[in-house]
């Protein structure tokens, strides 16, 4: 079981958060532009890389906020936690 | 292709089984194909049996990064149905379990394909009016499920807890008879045996580090053993779709998940059905071994490295002594993980891409080893055509853009 | 009368208590202190088991938990333990034991016969038969089922508890021999939290096997020493009995406690066993090594076993593996067990060395001494006896090792105690993701890389000498304390002086030849569980199946229970020189969990039974109950279905229930509906957002119908939101929905509109909320409300439908909606829960003359089915969007909101798509199955083109017919036409396509 380190709370259990898929996908401003490719881009596309992964979890059985987390899905090692609006950090290494 | 049999047995033992021959050759590889494979699961090897029986297609090469049914080919819990609830899976699945019927004898290798029923247990007045649906669905594809009554439930697998008093009691089951198990390596290993003895090249330890596109058309594949041209190519590497889409400059609707499964320690015959459960989350068999075969549930998050947490495991565990209670004795002897690729819809991809003759076949999520035979038949098809097979066309990949969708979440709410 | 096995005095048993024990019914004697195996042993059982595949005799194998043999039933009826290794059970008083996998007995199994035609059973051969006829597998699978497995599972449910445990620590010790207890000792007196882990029921490891000396005393003592040291260690936890299982990520393992296996039963109220689940700062793993046997001809006869097995027993337990033993090995560890038997006044055969050239090993020094003969550059080229070992047949090797020459001398022994070499055990290394690296010299894998916060000390590092234990562990345990964070101001370093040994070569012969080639004559066991021979690893490697992976599971070798604890580097040397690699290009297979088998019982844990799932209640449960209420779960809830009296029917309770309500009124508790209260200056600008419709110009106390999608444009959830300030809305949410829409909701607040000033809050249970339905809902709400204007005389102005007011109901303070599930004129009263049962019981009571009556939730599926209302997760499963279900009119043109752009794919305004109807059957009596498929025709054979599907069907008792809702393609443009239904039987029904409101259309009733 991973040890998230929630940004609000500190490390906590996997079990205590709930996974929210890849990261950084903003809603597009005006859907109504877009082809129905690119909208499909935006809901079904995932990049699911092998290796970092910048990607959503919600602290949901704590304080019930939402953050990011940069991990390796090869290693689970969890290189950052950050606040929603925060960039990316390049982390360690 | 050597013959097997009890007499070829016989034979052999004479000569204390110094004459078997290699199942399959070890070939390096050509510098060039019609058709090279992408993954040498089961999916893969049987669309290069296919191409090269139902096609005329033999320059093929299926490539390997580690060992052939080494990825979710050899790490599942083998069971075979086909009660799916939309129409298009509906054929897709029947398809696939004609083929299973006779696959040995096909393959002139023993798949064990055990027709001892999949029981499905509904434990929820919404479930029982799933089952329904699903049952009312298959039947007018023509496929047989039958309603059992709880007691009908206890009286098929004996040893089933049905105590109105549990958490969940179970309300009915359904039961599809001439589902059951298949032994996963042998599918694999039956179908490259075949494969090679139509000529199909299978390179193990070969690894696809790239493409070459021009002109929007598939030339080759860069690898761990040097450049392979190729007329077509087709990836068929569950748990790394994603990644060698990528490589194409592709991107799909897939995540990619941990599952886990496990085996208890060996004990003489006592489930002789599989069973299956949402409420109670498991599916469980036991082996021609002995084994109790018990899967469950994904692990959240995406993940590449084939391992789960102890309480995916410990969930499995209580759903299945609240199922079982005489199992709780038991041991759990091993456990391990497949990483497998989750469509939105919980529905494949069969599918030509963007990149002319570059063909994906993914998606499967939990429950692809069922699908095996049938999958590499109409990939195969799709393959050879450029042109899907008609069971196939629905597994596209622009669905996702028409919003075509082949929503199987209802029925594949019970992974595997 | 078989003469004992045990020596005259020594050992760590406790020979001034007996204990009796039965094995297959016949009574034993042994001592506490005794595992099963050991009291077996010394009392002369050789014969404890049949082999998995071909029934050979076979004996005790081992001391611990790598046992392939020895597996035993311990225990009756449902408590029965199949598949226990006797190396590790307990010995207690009133043991029950049985051998398995044997019919009619042990001695006499007739399952033997396998092993003559053992030549038509090579490795796989069940691929290449059983094929013909067709139809015939199932019949094949049969009997090859019967003949597998081993033990037998209990035949009734488990009488014990399990229980759990989380633990955090600093540094947790796997393993408590020399290594595991410095270690321990190191990172105890820094004050850091240490647990320490042994699988043992004492800690000491090998160290209870030593016969040699540590700085002046005995090596158990020093071990005791440690023991009460760290006992004393208020920071340090010792585990004793607790096998370390598995080592997940972040850290994380767990842990088997065996909390009462060594005891006939668990005392009153505790566990028989503990799962720990802990998260260590730093692992130390000190688990040891496990012996290798050598793969040579009949190399599986009872009385063969381990080097290291028959000294530990010999010295920790007072018990001679035979009372003439053969020692033969490949390496130096296995001297000291001839100089141990020596001393215990046993004979030893002699010592068949592979090695020509002599040990330096000190105890291969006195082997002249003790007039014990070494024959090297011998080899046990074959083995006599059938249900035990009467004699060893030892030749000569060639200089390669490939041959044995020279005369045949037949040595007559009852035991041979062999070592092939060790293997550390890297097991828990390898599950935490380390990489393994072979060492040369040990001709075994050791730890690489690590990965996670881990560190390996002593024999499963690869460091088999005393000395190097002892100082490896410590530096381990202070440096694990060290990254934790801690250390000692004031080091001790309470380490005795252990003498140096250098291990000295390993001559790997793999097979060890004899006269006949391998394969062709007896066989060279591998994995004894399993019954892999050497010929059978030769076979897969000839046929292709060369990949380690293709070996392990074409043979099934290292698939056994002890999962190839003995048999994995024997089978990787094997398949190496087949196939001319070094073992290290020929990899290792990974190590997956758990460790040793874990009972399923401890995983689960409490979490079975009513404990399965958490079950919630509304204040109003008890009263169901009581009412003796059918339930139907939905979600974690147990909602009442309907309340039957006396000897009513479902269908009799729930036509009344109905009726009721549509003539009278009736109440449901209705505590279960989600509830979000949604707060701030955005709240509005929220609901436009997650609704289709439009929410900014609700006005405060009123309510609205809302539907949610999806971003792919299904229906989400449903419900009424009401407006209760100018920036406070209270949403409804469907039961069991509220939390998954309340994650939505947070999900696009924090992550995607940041700045959007809403607060979101689920207050589903802090209210009980009872509906009151039927025509006479105003005169009873009238009965019990204060201040709160419900229109009686004005009609509904003043409390109009899809309105919310506050007031007084039974002299509680609430929150009365008026709104409708039912079509009803309908009140949904919202009291703080602690009021809900007070509420009910006031509503009862005033009802009395309208007859008022409780009613369940499939009373309020016909009602609102009737009104052609849809129900979320019934007319709905997640391919159905807004427009499917009719509900053009609430989908804005004004804004966006999630999901609308999904609507206008191509595959959403297809005029087929299954849009809702209703059907009416042309016989009104006949009700259609809920999920029964609609064809277009009267339908023939299979395949049928489904039109699509029953998605709600009742008997209407309000209209005295049944009725249908169903999604059916292009179904709106269908109204009036004909359908088919097919049925179980093979017949079918027709109907009619209807409009989905049966039952007053236009709402009449709802505003009453």
């Amino acid at each position: 079981m991973l040890r998230i380190p929630c940004p609000f709370c500190g490390p906590r259990d996997e079990s205590e958060f709930a996974y929210g898929g890849e990261a950084h996908i903003a809603r597009p401003e005006n859907s109504w532009t877009l082809s129905d490719g690119d909208w499909a881009d935006y809901v079904f596309m995932r990049t699911n890389p092998k290796g970092r992964h910048a990607e959503r979890w919600r602290h949901s059985h704590g304080c019930g906020r939402w953050f990011n987390a940069l991990r390796d899905t090869a290693t689970h090692e969890i290189v950052a936690t950050y606040r929603i609006g925060e960039p990316t950090p390049t982390g360690r290494r | 292709m050597q013959k097997y049999s009890i007499f070829s047995l016989i034979r052999n033992a004479i000569d204390y089984h110094t004459g078997w021959e290699r199942a399959w050759r070890s070939p390096q590889p050509q510098p060039e194909y019609d058709v090279v494979i992408v993954g040498g699961g089961g999916h893969g090897l049987a669309a290069a049996y296919y191409l090269a029986k139902e096609h005329g297609i033999t320059r093929v090469a299926v490539l390997e990064r580690g060992w052939i049914g080494g990825g979710n080919t050899g790490r599942n819990t083998t069971i075979i149905r086909a009660n799916y609830l939309q129409d298009e899976s509906t054929a897709l699945y029947g398809h696939a379990l004609k083929l299973w019927d006779g696959l040995s004898q096909e393959l002139n290798y023993n798949v064990m394909y055990s027709r001892r029923g999949v029981l499905t247990l509904a434990h929820t007045e919404h479930e029982l009016k799933e089952f329904s649906r699903r049952h009312h669905a298959n039947r007018l594809n023509g496929v047989a499920l039958e309603f059992l009554t709880p007691a009908q439930c206890q009286a098929f697998c004996p040893i089933l807890n049905i105590s109105p008093a549990s958490r969940y009691p179970v309300l009915g089951g359904s039961l599809q008879r001439e589902a059951g198990t298949a032994r996963h390596d042998a599918v694999a290993w039956g179908y490259a045996r075949a494969a090679d003895a139509r000529g199909v090249d299978i390179v193990q330890n070969c690894e696809v580090t790239g493409f070459r596109i021009a002109n929007g058309r598939i030339e080759g594949v860069e690898t761990s053993l040097g450049y392979i041209r190729a007329r077509k190519v087709a990836c068929v590497a569950a748990g790394h779709s994603s990644v060698l889409a990528a490589m194409a400059g592709l991107r799909l609707p897939i995540e990619s998940h941990p599952l886990q499964a496990l085996v208890s320690e060996p004990v003489k015959p006592v489930l002789h059905t599989v069973t299956m459960s949402n409420a109670v989350h498991v599916y469980v068999s036991q082996s021609d071994k002995g084994e109790l075969v018990v899967g469950a549930g994904i692990d959240a998050f995406n993940s590449y490295a084939q391992r789960g947490a102890l309480r995916i495991i410990e969930e499995q565990a209580a759903a299945l002594v609240e199922l079982y209670p005489i199992f709780s004795r038991l041991r759990m002897m091993r456990s391990w993980a497949g990483i497998v690729d989750i469509c939105p819809d919980a529905s494949p991809l069969i599918t030509k891409t963007p990149v002319g003759g570059l063909y994906f076949n993914c998606g499967w999520g939990t429950g692809g080893f069922k699908a095996t035979p049938g999958s590499g038949h109409v990939f195969a098809h799709t393959i050879a055509e450029d042109e899907p097979h008609p069971i196939a066309a629905p597994f596209r990949l622009d669905r996702f853009a028409s919003g075509a969708l082949i929503d199987e979440n209802l029925a594949a709410a019970v992974a595997h | 009368m078989t003469r004992s096995f045990r020596t005259g005095e020594g050992g760590r048993i406790d020979r001034s208590k007996p204990i009796g024990f039965t094995f297959d019914g016949k009574t034993y004697a042994g001592f506490a202190g005794d595992t099963l195996a050991s009291a077996l042993l010394a009392n002369g059982v050789r014969l404890v088991a049949r082999s998995f595949k071909y029934h050979r005799p076979r004996g005790i194998f081992s001391a611990g938990a790598e046992e392939p043999n020895a597996l035993v039933r311990v225990g009756d009826g449902a408590r029965a333990l199949p598949n226990t290794r006797a190396t590790q059970v307990e010995l207690y008083e009133g043991l029950a034991a049985y051998s398995q996998n044997n019919w009619p007995s042990l001695r006499f199994d007739a399952g033997a016969a396998a092993n003559l035609f053992s030549r038509l059973l090579p490795a796989g051969f069940y691929y290449k038969t059983f094929m013909r006829p067709k139809r015939m597998w199932q019949w094949y699978e049969r009997r090859i089922r019967r003949a597998a497995g081993m033990g037998r599972a209990p035949d009734a449910p488990d009488p014990d508890l399990y229980d759990k445990r989380h633990a955090h620590c600093d540094v947790l010790i796997v393993g408590g021999g020399p290594a595991g207890l410095s270690a321990a000792l190191a990172a105890g007196q820094t004050g850091a939290r240490v647990i320490l882990a042994d699988e043992q029921s004492e800690f000491g490891g090998t160290l209870l096997g030593e016969t040699g000396k540590l700085g002046g005393a005995s090596a158990a003592d020093w071990a005791a020493d440690a023991v009460a040291e760290l006992s004393a260690m208020p920071e340090v936890r010792l585990l004793p009995r607790a096998t370390v299982f598995g080592y997940y990520d972040h850290n994380h393992l767990g842990i088997a406690e065996r909390v009462a296996d060594h005891l006939p039963a668990p005392t009153a109220g505790t566990p028989r066993q503990r799962l720990w689940k802990v998260r260590a700062k730093q692992v130390v793993l000190a688990a040891g090594s496990h012996e290798r046997p050598l793969v040579f001809a009949d190399n599986d006869r009872p009385g063969i076993m381990l080097a290291g097995a028959a000294r530990s027993y010999l010295n920790r337990y007072g018990v001679r593996a035979g009372s003439r033993v053969l020692i033969f090995t490949n390496n130096d560890s296995a001297y000291p067990l001839a100089v141990d038997l020596a001393a215990a006044g046993g004979d030893v055969a002699a010592v068949v060395d592979l090695r020509p050239a002599a040990s330096q090993h000190p105890a291969a020094w006195r082997m002249d001494e003790l007039k014990i003969e070494v024959l090297r550059g011998y080899a046990v080229a074959g083995t006599k006896g059938r249900l035990r070992l009467k004699s060893a047949t030892v030749m000569a090797l060639n200089a390669d090792g490939n041959e044995v020459a020279g005369g045949a001398r037949e040595i007559a022994c009852d035991a041979i105690a062999m070592s092939g070499g060790w293997s550390p055990a890297v097991h828990l290394f390898s599950q935490s993701r380390g990489a393994l690296e072979y060492d040369e010299v040990l001709a075994a894998f050791v730890p690489g890389r690590a990965v996670q916060a881990t560190r390996s000390a002593g024999a499963c590092n690869g460091s088999f000498d005393l000395h190097r234990c002892f100082l490896e562990g410590f530096d381990a345990g202070k440096a694990a304390a060290a990254d934790a964070g801690f250390t000692a101001e004031d080091e001790q370093r309470p380490l005795p002086a252990a003498t140096q040994a250098k291990p000295g070569p390993v001559r790997m012969i793999n097979p060890v030849p004899s006269i006949r080639p391998v394969g062709q004559g007896p066989k060279h066991f591998v994995d004894f569980q399993n019954d892999v021979t050497a010929a059978d690893i030769g076979l897969a490697a000839r046929e292709g199946y060369a990949s380690v992976e293709h070996t392990k599971r074409y043979t099934t070798t290292g698939m056994g229970t002890d999962q190839g604890k003995t048999s994995s580097l024997n089978a990787l040397g094997l398949l190496a020189d087949q196939l001319a690699l070094a073992i290290p290009d020929v990899g290792a297979t990974t190590f997956r969990p758990p460790y040793t088998p874990v009972t399923f019982g401890a995983l689960a844990g409490r979490d079975i039974g009513e404990l399965y799932a958490p079950l919630r209640r509304t204040p109003m449960q008890r009263w169901h109950e009581d009412a003796g209420a059918a339930f139907e779960d939905v979600g974690q809830w147990k909602r009442p279905f309907y309340y039957p009296r006396r000897s009513e029917t479902k269908e009799q309770a729930v036509r009344r229930e109905v009726l009721a309500v549509r003539n009278s009124v009736g109440i449901l508790d209705a505590s279960t509906l989600g509830k979000i209260d949604i707060k701030g200056p955005d709240a509005a600008a929220l609901l436009d957002w997650i609704y289709t419709n439009d929410w900014a110009r609700l006005g405060v106390g009123r309510c609205r119908y809302g539907v949610m999608c999806r971003e792919d444009g299904m229906v989400l959830d449903d419900g009424v939101t009401a407006r209760l300030g100018e920036e406070h809305f209270l949403m409804h949410t469907t039961s069991g929905n509220a939390e998954r829409v309340s994650a939505w909701l947070e999900e696009w607040l924090q992550t995607e509109w940041p700045a959007m000033r809403a607060r979101c809050t689920v207050v589903t249970e802090h209210y009980a909320t009872v509906a009151v339905a039927g025509p006479n809902a105003r005169r009873l709400l009238a009965a019990l409300a204060a201040g709160i204007d419900l229109g009686i005389d004005m009609g509904n102005a003043a409390f109009p439908h899809m309105s919310v007011r506050e007031g007084v109901v039974a002299g509680i303070p609430a929150r009365v909606f008026r709104v409708s599930y039912t079509g009803e004129l309908s009140y949904e009263i919202n009291v703080k829960a602690r009021h809900g049962l007070t509420l009910w019981r006031a509503l009862l009571t005033a009802g009395e003359r309208f007859g008022v009556m409780p009613f369940g939730t499939e009373a309020m599926h016909v009602l609102r089915a009737e009104k052609g209302y849809i129900m979320v997760g019934q007319e709905t499963d997640g391919t159905v969007t807004p427009l499917d279900l009719g509900m053009e009119r609430a989908i804005s043109t004004r804004k966006d909101f999630l999901g609308k752009r999904s609507l206008s794919r191509a595959d959403m305004t297809k005029p087929d798509r299954k849009q809702l109807v209703g059907l009416l059957t042309e016989d009104p009596d006949d009700v259609l199955p809920e999920g029964a498929h609609i064809v277009a025709e009267q339908p023939g054979k299979p395949p049928l083109q489904a039109q699509g599907h029953v998605t709600s069907s009742y008997y209407s008792p309000t209209l005295g017919r049944s009725i249908a809702l169903a999604l059916l393609r292009g179904g709106r443009g269908q109204l009036g036409r004909q359908v088919f239904v097919p049925r179980e039987d093979c017949g079918s029904s027709a109907a009619t396509v209807v409009d989905p409101a049966f039952y007053d259309p236009k709402g009449v009733r709802l505003h009453g």
